[in-house]
Protein backbone atom coordinates (compact mmCIF):
# COMPACT_ATOMS: atom_id res chain seq x y z
CA UNK A 1 0.00 0.00 0.00
CA UNK A 2 2.89 2.25 0.87
CA UNK A 3 4.40 1.51 -2.51
CA UNK A 4 1.17 2.34 -4.30
CA UNK A 5 1.01 5.67 -2.54
CA UNK A 6 4.57 6.53 -3.61
CA UNK A 7 3.76 5.41 -7.12
CA UNK A 8 0.66 7.59 -7.42
CA UNK A 9 2.52 10.61 -6.07
CA UNK A 10 5.28 9.87 -8.56
CA UNK A 11 2.78 9.81 -11.39
CA UNK A 12 1.39 13.12 -10.21
CA UNK A 13 4.83 14.76 -10.05
CA UNK A 14 5.55 13.16 -13.41
CA UNK A 15 2.38 14.72 -14.86
CA UNK A 16 3.73 18.16 -13.97
CA UNK A 17 7.05 17.28 -15.62
CA UNK A 18 5.07 16.04 -18.62
CA UNK A 19 3.22 19.36 -18.96
CA UNK A 20 6.49 21.28 -18.85
CA UNK A 21 8.20 18.78 -21.14
CA UNK A 22 5.42 19.24 -23.72
CA UNK A 23 6.48 22.88 -24.03
CA UNK A 24 10.14 21.94 -24.32
CA UNK A 25 9.53 19.28 -26.90
CA UNK A 26 7.17 21.33 -29.09
CA UNK A 27 9.51 24.31 -29.18
CA UNK A 28 12.42 22.02 -29.96
CA UNK A 29 10.50 20.17 -32.64
CA UNK A 30 9.31 23.30 -34.40
CA UNK A 31 11.80 26.09 -33.68
CA UNK A 32 14.74 23.65 -33.36
CA UNK A 33 15.95 25.31 -30.18
CA UNK A 34 16.18 24.45 -26.50
CA UNK A 35 14.32 27.09 -24.57
CA UNK A 36 16.01 26.88 -21.19
CA UNK A 37 13.92 29.81 -19.98
CA UNK A 38 10.86 27.57 -20.20
CA UNK A 39 11.09 26.52 -16.54
CA UNK A 40 11.00 30.12 -15.38
CA UNK A 41 7.68 30.68 -17.10
CA UNK A 42 6.28 28.24 -14.53
CA UNK A 43 7.54 30.50 -11.78
CA UNK A 44 5.90 33.57 -13.35
CA UNK A 45 2.63 31.64 -13.64
CA UNK A 46 3.04 30.67 -10.00
CA UNK A 47 3.41 34.29 -8.88
CA UNK A 48 0.37 35.37 -10.90
CA UNK A 49 -1.77 32.73 -9.20
CA UNK A 50 -0.20 33.55 -5.83
CA UNK A 51 -1.00 37.26 -5.99
CA UNK A 52 -4.46 36.94 -7.50
CA UNK A 53 -5.77 33.78 -5.84
CA UNK A 54 -3.74 33.05 -2.70
CA UNK A 55 -3.50 36.69 -1.64
CA UNK A 56 -6.18 38.44 -3.66
CA UNK A 57 -8.87 35.84 -3.13
CA UNK A 58 -9.82 35.73 -6.79
CA UNK A 59 -11.85 32.82 -8.15
CA UNK A 60 -9.33 29.99 -8.78
CA UNK A 61 -10.53 29.43 -12.38
CA UNK A 62 -10.26 33.13 -13.17
CA UNK A 63 -6.85 33.29 -11.55
CA UNK A 64 -5.73 30.26 -13.58
CA UNK A 65 -6.95 31.79 -16.83
CA UNK A 66 -5.18 35.04 -15.99
CA UNK A 67 -1.94 33.13 -15.33
CA UNK A 68 -2.28 31.33 -18.67
CA UNK A 69 -2.83 34.62 -20.49
CA UNK A 70 0.13 36.31 -18.78
CA UNK A 71 2.47 33.38 -19.47
CA UNK A 72 1.30 33.04 -23.08
CA UNK A 73 1.99 36.72 -23.70
CA UNK A 74 5.32 36.43 -21.91
CA UNK A 75 6.30 33.43 -24.05
CA UNK A 76 5.38 35.22 -27.28
CA UNK A 77 7.22 38.34 -26.17
CA UNK A 78 10.38 36.44 -25.24
CA UNK A 79 10.36 34.67 -28.59
CA UNK A 80 9.76 37.93 -30.44
CA UNK A 81 12.45 39.94 -28.65
CA UNK A 82 15.13 37.41 -27.75
CA UNK A 83 14.91 34.49 -30.17
CA UNK A 84 13.46 35.76 -33.45
CA UNK A 85 16.39 38.08 -34.23
CA UNK A 86 18.58 34.98 -33.93
CA UNK A 87 16.62 32.89 -36.40
CA UNK A 88 19.28 31.49 -38.65
CA UNK A 89 22.07 32.14 -36.14
CA UNK A 90 24.18 29.29 -34.79
CA UNK A 91 22.27 27.09 -32.36
CA UNK A 92 24.84 27.77 -29.67
CA UNK A 93 24.05 31.51 -29.77
CA UNK A 94 20.34 30.77 -29.32
CA UNK A 95 21.06 28.36 -26.48
CA UNK A 96 23.13 30.91 -24.59
CA UNK A 97 20.46 33.55 -25.16
CA UNK A 98 17.90 31.18 -23.65
CA UNK A 99 20.07 30.75 -20.56
CA UNK A 100 20.36 34.54 -20.39
CA UNK A 101 16.59 34.92 -20.59
CA UNK A 102 16.27 32.38 -17.79
CA UNK A 103 18.58 34.40 -15.51
CA UNK A 104 16.80 37.58 -16.50
CA UNK A 105 13.43 36.17 -15.44
CA UNK A 106 14.74 34.73 -12.16
CA UNK A 107 16.51 37.93 -11.18
CA UNK A 108 13.65 40.09 -12.38
CA UNK A 109 11.33 38.10 -10.12
CA UNK A 110 13.75 38.51 -7.24
CA UNK A 111 13.79 42.27 -7.80
CA UNK A 112 10.01 42.56 -8.07
CA UNK A 113 8.90 40.08 -5.44
CA UNK A 114 12.05 39.52 -3.32
CA UNK A 115 13.64 36.13 -2.73
CA UNK A 116 11.60 35.56 0.39
CA UNK A 117 9.66 32.29 0.02
CA UNK A 118 5.93 32.68 -0.42
CA UNK A 119 3.59 30.06 0.91
CA UNK A 120 1.20 28.90 -1.79
CA UNK A 121 -2.31 27.69 -1.05
CA UNK A 122 -3.62 24.89 -3.21
CA UNK A 123 -5.93 25.90 -6.06
CA UNK A 124 -7.72 22.57 -5.70
CA UNK A 125 -10.35 22.60 -2.99
CA UNK A 126 -11.64 19.06 -3.21
CA UNK A 127 -11.48 16.32 -0.57
CA UNK A 128 -8.86 13.60 -0.84
CA UNK A 129 -9.81 10.21 -2.18
CA UNK A 130 -9.68 7.28 0.23
CA UNK A 131 -9.19 3.83 -1.21
CA UNK A 132 -9.00 0.37 0.35
CA UNK A 133 -10.81 1.45 3.46
CA UNK A 134 -8.60 4.45 4.05
CA UNK A 135 -5.30 2.62 3.77
CA UNK A 136 -4.49 4.46 0.53
CA UNK A 137 -5.16 8.16 0.50
CA UNK A 138 -4.76 10.09 -2.74
CA UNK A 139 -4.92 13.86 -2.51
CA UNK A 140 -7.23 15.78 -4.82
CA UNK A 141 -4.22 17.71 -6.16
CA UNK A 142 -2.69 14.44 -7.30
CA UNK A 143 -5.80 13.38 -9.16
CA UNK A 144 -6.43 16.79 -10.72
CA UNK A 145 -2.80 16.97 -11.87
CA UNK A 146 -2.87 13.58 -13.52
CA UNK A 147 -6.24 14.09 -15.19
CA UNK A 148 -5.37 17.61 -16.40
CA UNK A 149 -2.14 16.56 -18.05
CA UNK A 150 -3.73 13.50 -19.66
CA UNK A 151 -6.51 15.63 -21.14
CA UNK A 152 -4.03 18.25 -22.35
CA UNK A 153 -1.83 15.66 -24.03
CA UNK A 154 -4.73 14.12 -25.93
CA UNK A 155 -6.05 17.52 -27.01
CA UNK A 156 -2.59 18.51 -28.16
CA UNK A 157 -2.05 15.34 -30.18
CA UNK A 158 -5.45 15.77 -31.75
CA UNK A 159 -4.75 19.42 -32.51
CA UNK A 160 -1.40 18.72 -34.17
CA UNK A 161 -2.78 15.89 -36.31
CA UNK A 162 -6.18 17.21 -37.28
CA UNK A 163 -6.16 20.96 -37.69
CA UNK A 164 -4.71 23.34 -40.23
CA UNK A 165 -2.35 25.08 -37.74
CA UNK A 166 -1.37 21.63 -36.44
CA UNK A 167 -0.47 20.44 -39.92
CA UNK A 168 1.48 23.65 -40.48
CA UNK A 169 3.40 22.94 -37.26
CA UNK A 170 4.34 19.47 -38.48
CA UNK A 171 5.36 20.87 -41.84
CA UNK A 172 7.57 23.56 -40.27
CA UNK A 173 9.07 20.97 -37.96
CA UNK A 174 10.07 18.74 -40.84
CA UNK A 175 11.22 21.20 -43.49
CA UNK A 176 11.02 24.90 -42.72
CA UNK A 177 11.97 25.96 -46.25
CA UNK A 178 9.44 23.75 -47.98
CA UNK A 179 6.77 24.83 -45.49
CA UNK A 180 7.46 28.48 -46.31
CA UNK A 181 7.02 27.70 -49.98
CA UNK A 182 3.59 26.28 -49.18
CA UNK A 183 2.72 29.78 -47.96
CA UNK A 184 3.05 28.95 -44.27
CA UNK A 185 4.08 31.89 -42.11
CA UNK A 186 6.91 30.26 -40.17
CA UNK A 187 7.22 33.09 -37.64
CA UNK A 188 3.53 32.89 -36.81
CA UNK A 189 3.75 29.12 -36.32
CA UNK A 190 6.76 29.48 -34.02
CA UNK A 191 4.91 32.17 -32.03
CA UNK A 192 1.95 29.84 -31.73
CA UNK A 193 4.22 27.08 -30.45
CA UNK A 194 5.69 29.35 -27.80
CA UNK A 195 2.19 30.49 -26.86
CA UNK A 196 0.96 26.93 -26.35
CA UNK A 197 4.09 25.86 -24.46
CA UNK A 198 3.97 28.87 -22.14
CA UNK A 199 0.26 28.48 -21.49
CA UNK A 200 0.90 24.87 -20.46
CA UNK A 201 3.75 26.03 -18.23
CA UNK A 202 1.33 28.30 -16.35
CA UNK A 203 -0.94 25.34 -15.67
CA UNK A 204 2.06 23.23 -14.65
CA UNK A 205 3.18 25.98 -12.27
CA UNK A 206 -0.15 26.20 -10.48
CA UNK A 207 -0.42 22.42 -10.18
CA UNK A 208 3.16 21.99 -9.02
CA UNK A 209 2.79 24.67 -6.34
CA UNK A 210 -0.49 23.18 -5.18
CA UNK A 211 1.41 20.02 -4.23
CA UNK A 212 4.75 21.61 -3.29
CA UNK A 213 3.69 24.98 -1.86
CA UNK A 214 6.93 26.96 -1.60
CA UNK A 215 7.24 29.74 -4.15
CA UNK A 216 10.59 31.47 -4.73
CA UNK A 217 12.02 33.10 -7.89
CA UNK A 218 13.99 29.93 -8.67
CA UNK A 219 11.00 27.63 -8.23
CA UNK A 220 10.86 26.86 -11.94
CA UNK A 221 14.55 26.14 -12.47
CA UNK A 222 14.79 22.58 -11.17
CA UNK A 223 11.43 21.33 -12.53
CA UNK A 224 12.40 22.97 -15.84
CA UNK A 225 15.68 21.09 -16.04
CA UNK A 226 13.98 17.84 -15.02
CA UNK A 227 11.29 18.34 -17.61
CA UNK A 228 14.06 18.80 -20.15
CA UNK A 229 15.51 15.47 -19.01
CA UNK A 230 12.01 14.00 -19.37
CA UNK A 231 11.70 15.35 -22.91
CA UNK A 232 15.07 13.85 -23.89
CA UNK A 233 14.18 10.62 -22.10
CA UNK A 234 10.94 10.29 -24.07
CA UNK A 235 12.48 11.46 -27.33
CA UNK A 236 12.70 15.20 -27.81
CA UNK A 237 10.35 16.49 -30.50
CA UNK A 238 7.73 13.82 -29.74
CA UNK A 239 4.56 14.80 -27.87
CA UNK A 240 3.69 11.34 -26.53
CA UNK A 241 7.40 10.94 -25.77
CA UNK A 242 7.41 14.02 -23.54
CA UNK A 243 4.42 12.66 -21.71
CA UNK A 244 5.79 9.15 -21.17
CA UNK A 245 9.22 10.58 -20.26
CA UNK A 246 7.67 12.97 -17.74
CA UNK A 247 5.59 10.31 -16.01
CA UNK A 248 8.47 7.82 -15.85
CA UNK A 249 10.83 10.45 -14.50
CA UNK A 250 8.35 11.45 -11.80
CA UNK A 251 7.97 7.82 -10.76
CA UNK A 252 11.74 7.25 -10.76
CA UNK A 253 12.28 10.37 -8.68
CA UNK A 254 9.62 9.59 -6.11
CA UNK A 255 10.54 5.95 -5.72
CA UNK A 256 14.23 6.79 -5.31
CA UNK A 257 13.25 9.34 -2.68
CA UNK A 258 11.25 6.69 -0.87
CA UNK A 259 13.52 3.68 -1.16
CA UNK A 260 17.05 4.88 -1.90
CA UNK A 261 17.81 8.34 -0.60
CA UNK A 262 16.15 11.73 -0.57
CA UNK A 263 19.44 13.46 -1.20
CA UNK A 264 20.37 11.22 -4.08
CA UNK A 265 17.01 11.35 -5.89
CA UNK A 266 18.05 14.28 -8.10
CA UNK A 267 21.35 12.60 -8.90
CA UNK A 268 19.44 9.49 -9.93
CA UNK A 269 17.21 11.55 -12.22
CA UNK A 270 20.22 12.95 -14.02
CA UNK A 271 21.84 9.54 -14.09
CA UNK A 272 18.80 8.45 -16.08
CA UNK A 273 19.60 11.19 -18.61
CA UNK A 274 23.19 9.96 -18.95
CA UNK A 275 22.09 6.36 -19.38
CA UNK A 276 19.48 7.33 -21.98
CA UNK A 277 22.01 9.35 -23.93
CA UNK A 278 24.41 6.42 -23.89
CA UNK A 279 21.96 3.66 -24.73
CA UNK A 280 19.26 5.30 -26.84
CA UNK A 281 20.21 8.88 -27.72
CA UNK A 282 16.99 9.42 -29.64
CA UNK A 283 14.92 8.66 -26.52
CA UNK A 284 12.13 6.17 -25.91
CA UNK A 285 9.75 7.36 -28.63
CA UNK A 286 12.08 9.61 -30.58
CA UNK A 287 12.86 9.22 -34.24
CA UNK A 288 16.10 7.53 -34.96
CA UNK A 289 18.42 9.97 -36.61
CA UNK A 290 19.80 8.32 -39.70
CA UNK A 291 22.85 9.73 -41.36
CA UNK A 292 23.05 9.18 -45.07
CA UNK A 293 26.46 8.32 -46.39
CA UNK B 1 1.42 41.40 -70.48
CA UNK B 2 2.79 37.93 -69.84
CA UNK B 3 2.01 36.06 -66.60
CA UNK B 4 5.65 36.04 -65.54
CA UNK B 5 7.99 38.74 -66.73
CA UNK B 6 11.65 38.46 -65.72
CA UNK B 7 13.83 41.42 -66.64
CA UNK B 8 17.61 41.43 -66.41
CA UNK B 9 17.55 39.22 -63.30
CA UNK B 10 20.83 38.59 -61.52
CA UNK B 11 22.31 37.54 -58.20
CA UNK B 12 25.82 37.34 -56.86
CA UNK B 13 27.12 35.54 -53.81
CA UNK B 14 30.18 37.42 -52.66
CA UNK B 15 32.27 37.64 -55.81
CA UNK B 16 30.43 34.91 -57.67
CA UNK B 17 27.85 36.07 -60.19
CA UNK B 18 25.59 33.00 -60.14
CA UNK B 19 22.98 34.37 -62.55
CA UNK B 20 23.12 37.49 -64.67
CA UNK B 21 20.96 39.24 -67.19
CA UNK B 22 18.21 36.61 -67.20
CA UNK B 23 15.17 37.57 -69.26
CA UNK B 24 12.10 35.39 -69.53
CA UNK B 25 8.52 35.97 -70.48
CA UNK B 26 6.05 33.20 -69.76
CA UNK B 27 2.46 33.38 -70.93
CA UNK B 28 -0.44 31.75 -69.14
CA UNK B 29 -0.75 28.10 -70.14
CA UNK B 30 2.75 27.88 -71.56
CA UNK B 31 5.28 25.11 -71.06
CA UNK B 32 8.67 26.72 -70.68
CA UNK B 33 12.02 25.00 -70.18
CA UNK B 34 15.12 26.27 -68.43
CA UNK B 35 18.13 24.14 -69.27
CA UNK B 36 21.87 24.21 -69.01
CA UNK B 37 24.85 22.24 -67.72
CA UNK B 38 25.31 21.59 -63.99
CA UNK B 39 26.04 24.75 -62.06
CA UNK B 40 24.59 26.98 -64.75
CA UNK B 41 22.35 28.73 -62.21
CA UNK B 42 19.00 27.14 -62.99
CA UNK B 43 18.01 26.25 -59.44
CA UNK B 44 19.36 29.63 -58.31
CA UNK B 45 16.93 31.23 -60.75
CA UNK B 46 14.10 29.14 -59.26
CA UNK B 47 15.12 30.22 -55.78
CA UNK B 48 14.87 33.87 -56.82
CA UNK B 49 11.47 33.34 -58.44
CA UNK B 50 10.11 31.71 -55.27
CA UNK B 51 11.59 34.26 -52.88
CA UNK B 52 14.16 31.97 -51.28
CA UNK B 53 16.91 34.26 -52.55
CA UNK B 54 16.72 38.02 -52.98
CA UNK B 55 18.00 39.04 -56.43
CA UNK B 56 20.78 41.60 -56.46
CA UNK B 57 19.55 43.05 -59.73
CA UNK B 58 16.58 42.90 -62.08
CA UNK B 59 12.82 42.81 -61.71
CA UNK B 60 10.35 39.93 -61.48
CA UNK B 61 6.77 40.79 -62.36
CA UNK B 62 4.10 38.18 -61.74
CA UNK B 63 0.52 38.68 -62.82
CA UNK B 64 1.14 42.41 -63.13
CA UNK B 65 2.67 42.76 -59.65
CA UNK B 66 6.31 43.39 -58.90
CA UNK B 67 7.33 40.51 -56.63
CA UNK B 68 11.08 41.16 -56.60
CA UNK B 69 12.50 40.59 -53.13
CA UNK B 70 9.23 39.37 -51.65
CA UNK B 71 9.34 36.40 -49.24
CA UNK B 72 8.34 32.82 -50.08
CA UNK B 73 5.02 33.07 -48.22
CA UNK B 74 3.98 36.10 -50.21
CA UNK B 75 4.98 34.54 -53.50
CA UNK B 76 3.20 31.30 -52.65
CA UNK B 77 0.04 33.30 -51.96
CA UNK B 78 0.51 35.24 -55.19
CA UNK B 79 0.31 31.95 -57.10
CA UNK B 80 3.73 30.42 -57.75
CA UNK B 81 4.30 26.88 -56.50
CA UNK B 82 7.29 24.62 -56.92
CA UNK B 83 8.72 21.16 -56.53
CA UNK B 84 12.30 20.34 -55.57
CA UNK B 85 15.23 18.69 -57.29
CA UNK B 86 15.74 16.47 -54.26
CA UNK B 87 12.22 15.60 -53.15
CA UNK B 88 11.21 17.53 -50.06
CA UNK B 89 7.96 16.00 -48.88
CA UNK B 90 6.82 16.06 -45.27
CA UNK B 91 7.79 12.44 -44.77
CA UNK B 92 6.25 11.83 -41.38
CA UNK B 93 2.85 13.10 -42.53
CA UNK B 94 0.31 11.16 -44.54
CA UNK B 95 0.05 11.55 -48.30
CA UNK B 96 -3.30 13.30 -47.88
CA UNK B 97 -1.97 15.66 -45.19
CA UNK B 98 0.93 16.64 -47.44
CA UNK B 99 -1.54 17.84 -50.03
CA UNK B 100 -3.57 19.61 -47.34
CA UNK B 101 -0.50 21.53 -46.21
CA UNK B 102 -0.29 22.75 -49.78
CA UNK B 103 -3.75 24.27 -49.35
CA UNK B 104 -2.65 26.17 -46.25
CA UNK B 105 -3.67 29.56 -47.58
CA UNK B 106 -6.57 28.48 -49.75
CA UNK B 107 -8.79 27.05 -47.07
CA UNK B 108 -8.83 28.87 -43.77
CA UNK B 109 -10.55 28.73 -40.44
CA UNK B 110 -9.48 30.21 -37.12
CA UNK B 111 -7.60 28.28 -34.48
CA UNK B 112 -10.60 28.58 -32.20
CA UNK B 113 -12.73 26.86 -34.84
CA UNK B 114 -10.20 24.04 -34.85
CA UNK B 115 -10.04 23.61 -31.10
CA UNK B 116 -13.80 23.82 -30.64
CA UNK B 117 -14.47 21.69 -33.74
CA UNK B 118 -17.12 24.12 -34.94
CA UNK B 119 -19.28 23.52 -37.97
CA UNK B 120 -16.98 25.77 -39.96
CA UNK B 121 -13.99 23.62 -39.02
CA UNK B 122 -15.75 20.41 -39.98
CA UNK B 123 -16.98 21.82 -43.28
CA UNK B 124 -13.62 23.25 -44.25
CA UNK B 125 -11.79 20.06 -43.30
CA UNK B 126 -14.24 17.99 -45.30
CA UNK B 127 -13.79 20.32 -48.25
CA UNK B 128 -10.00 20.05 -47.99
CA UNK B 129 -10.07 16.27 -47.70
CA UNK B 130 -12.29 15.98 -50.73
CA UNK B 131 -10.19 18.34 -52.82
CA UNK B 132 -6.95 16.66 -51.78
CA UNK B 133 -8.38 13.26 -52.58
CA UNK B 134 -9.48 14.44 -56.03
CA UNK B 135 -5.98 15.76 -56.76
CA UNK B 136 -4.42 12.47 -55.70
CA UNK B 137 -6.88 10.60 -57.89
CA UNK B 138 -5.88 12.68 -60.92
CA UNK B 139 -2.31 11.46 -60.40
CA UNK B 140 -3.36 7.87 -59.77
CA UNK B 141 -2.17 7.77 -56.18
CA UNK B 142 -5.58 8.24 -54.57
CA UNK B 143 -5.44 4.77 -53.03
CA UNK B 144 -2.28 5.74 -51.13
CA UNK B 145 -3.87 8.69 -49.29
CA UNK B 146 -3.34 7.21 -45.82
CA UNK B 147 0.24 6.07 -46.38
CA UNK B 148 3.09 8.03 -44.86
CA UNK B 149 4.71 10.06 -47.64
CA UNK B 150 8.02 8.27 -47.08
CA UNK B 151 6.39 4.92 -47.85
CA UNK B 152 5.66 5.82 -51.47
CA UNK B 153 7.99 4.61 -54.21
CA UNK B 154 10.19 7.27 -55.77
CA UNK B 155 8.09 7.97 -58.87
CA UNK B 156 4.96 8.42 -56.79
CA UNK B 157 6.77 10.74 -54.38
CA UNK B 158 7.52 12.97 -57.38
CA UNK B 159 3.85 12.89 -58.30
CA UNK B 160 2.87 13.70 -54.74
CA UNK B 161 5.17 16.71 -54.76
CA UNK B 162 3.41 17.97 -57.88
CA UNK B 163 0.03 17.33 -56.20
CA UNK B 164 1.11 19.27 -53.14
CA UNK B 165 2.27 22.18 -55.29
CA UNK B 166 -1.00 22.17 -57.25
CA UNK B 167 -3.02 22.17 -54.04
CA UNK B 168 -2.23 25.87 -53.60
CA UNK B 169 -4.07 26.64 -56.89
CA UNK B 170 -0.99 28.18 -58.50
CA UNK B 171 -1.00 30.12 -61.75
CA UNK B 172 2.59 29.11 -62.37
CA UNK B 173 4.17 25.80 -61.44
CA UNK B 174 7.93 25.44 -61.21
CA UNK B 175 9.27 21.91 -61.60
CA UNK B 176 12.90 21.41 -60.61
CA UNK B 177 14.24 18.36 -62.49
CA UNK B 178 11.02 16.39 -62.32
CA UNK B 179 12.48 13.46 -64.28
CA UNK B 180 15.64 13.13 -62.19
CA UNK B 181 16.30 9.54 -61.25
CA UNK B 182 13.47 8.18 -63.38
CA UNK B 183 13.75 5.37 -65.88
CA UNK B 184 12.64 5.95 -69.52
CA UNK B 185 9.17 4.52 -68.87
CA UNK B 186 8.60 6.70 -65.84
CA UNK B 187 9.92 9.70 -67.76
CA UNK B 188 7.48 9.01 -70.57
CA UNK B 189 4.65 8.78 -68.08
CA UNK B 190 5.78 12.00 -66.41
CA UNK B 191 5.74 13.84 -69.74
CA UNK B 192 2.10 12.92 -70.13
CA UNK B 193 1.40 13.96 -66.55
CA UNK B 194 2.99 17.36 -67.03
CA UNK B 195 1.05 17.97 -70.24
CA UNK B 196 -2.11 16.86 -68.52
CA UNK B 197 -1.50 19.24 -65.63
CA UNK B 198 -1.06 22.12 -68.04
CA UNK B 199 -4.19 21.20 -70.00
CA UNK B 200 -6.47 20.30 -67.09
CA UNK B 201 -5.41 23.02 -64.69
CA UNK B 202 -4.74 25.65 -67.35
CA UNK B 203 -1.58 26.88 -65.66
CA UNK B 204 1.85 27.86 -66.90
CA UNK B 205 4.72 25.50 -66.18
CA UNK B 206 8.38 26.37 -66.00
CA UNK B 207 10.67 23.41 -65.71
CA UNK B 208 14.33 22.66 -65.23
CA UNK B 209 15.44 19.38 -66.73
CA UNK B 210 18.55 17.60 -67.87
CA UNK B 211 16.78 14.98 -69.92
CA UNK B 212 16.91 16.56 -73.40
CA UNK B 213 14.31 14.25 -74.87
CA UNK B 214 11.95 15.32 -72.12
CA UNK B 215 12.56 19.03 -72.55
CA UNK B 216 12.53 19.01 -76.35
CA UNK B 217 9.45 16.81 -76.39
CA UNK B 218 7.36 18.92 -74.10
CA UNK B 219 8.46 22.56 -73.93
CA UNK B 220 7.26 25.23 -76.30
CA UNK B 221 9.97 27.68 -75.43
CA UNK B 222 13.41 27.17 -73.94
CA UNK B 223 16.10 29.31 -72.35
CA UNK B 224 19.61 27.87 -72.09
CA UNK B 225 21.94 29.00 -69.30
CA UNK B 226 25.66 28.47 -68.98
CA UNK B 227 27.70 29.91 -66.11
CA UNK B 228 24.73 32.09 -65.18
CA UNK B 229 24.40 33.68 -68.61
CA UNK B 230 21.74 33.09 -71.23
CA UNK B 231 23.40 31.56 -74.28
CA UNK B 232 20.31 30.70 -76.29
CA UNK B 233 16.57 31.20 -76.33
CA UNK B 234 13.74 30.08 -78.58
CA UNK B 235 11.66 27.06 -79.57
CA UNK B 236 13.14 23.55 -79.18
CA UNK B 237 14.16 23.42 -82.86
CA UNK B 238 16.13 26.67 -82.74
CA UNK B 239 17.76 25.86 -79.42
CA UNK B 240 18.86 22.36 -80.30
CA UNK B 241 20.53 23.63 -83.49
CA UNK B 242 22.28 26.51 -81.80
CA UNK B 243 26.07 26.03 -82.05
CA UNK B 244 26.71 27.54 -78.61
CA UNK B 245 24.25 25.15 -76.99
CA UNK B 246 25.81 22.19 -78.73
CA UNK B 247 29.24 23.35 -77.58
CA UNK B 248 28.03 23.85 -74.02
CA UNK B 249 26.59 20.37 -73.85
CA UNK B 250 29.20 18.45 -75.80
CA UNK B 251 32.06 20.48 -74.38
CA UNK B 252 30.75 20.03 -70.81
CA UNK B 253 32.70 17.44 -68.85
CA UNK B 254 29.99 16.18 -66.53
CA UNK B 255 26.98 15.89 -68.76
CA UNK B 256 25.49 12.73 -70.15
Amino acid sequence: MQFLSYLVRGISLGSVYALIALGYTMVYGIAKMLNFAHGDIIMVGGYVVFFTFCQGGMNPWLSMILAIVVCTLLGITIERIAYRPLRGAASLAVLITAIGVSYFLENGAMLLWSSEPKSFTSIVSLPALNLFGGSLQISAETIVTIVTSLVIMFVLIWFVNNTRPGHAMQAVSEDRGAAQLMGINVNAIISLTFAIGSGLAAIAGALLLSSYPTLVPTTGAMPGIKAFVAAVFGGIGSIPGAFVGGILLGIIENLSKAYISTQLSDAIVFLVLIVVLLVKPSGLLGKKATVKV
Amino acid sequence: MALLEVKNLGISFGGLQAVQGLNMSIESGHLYGLIGPNGAGKTTAFNMLTGMYTPTEGIITFDGVNITGKGPEYISKAGIARTFQNIRLFNAMSVLDNVKVGMHNRVTYSMLDGVLRTKKYRNKEAEMNEKAQRLLDVFGIGDKADYAASQLPYGQQRKLEICRALASDPKLLLLDEPAAGMNPNETQELMETVRKVRDDFGIAILLIEHDMKFVMGICEEITVLEYGKTIAHGDPQTVSNDPEVIAAYLGGDDED
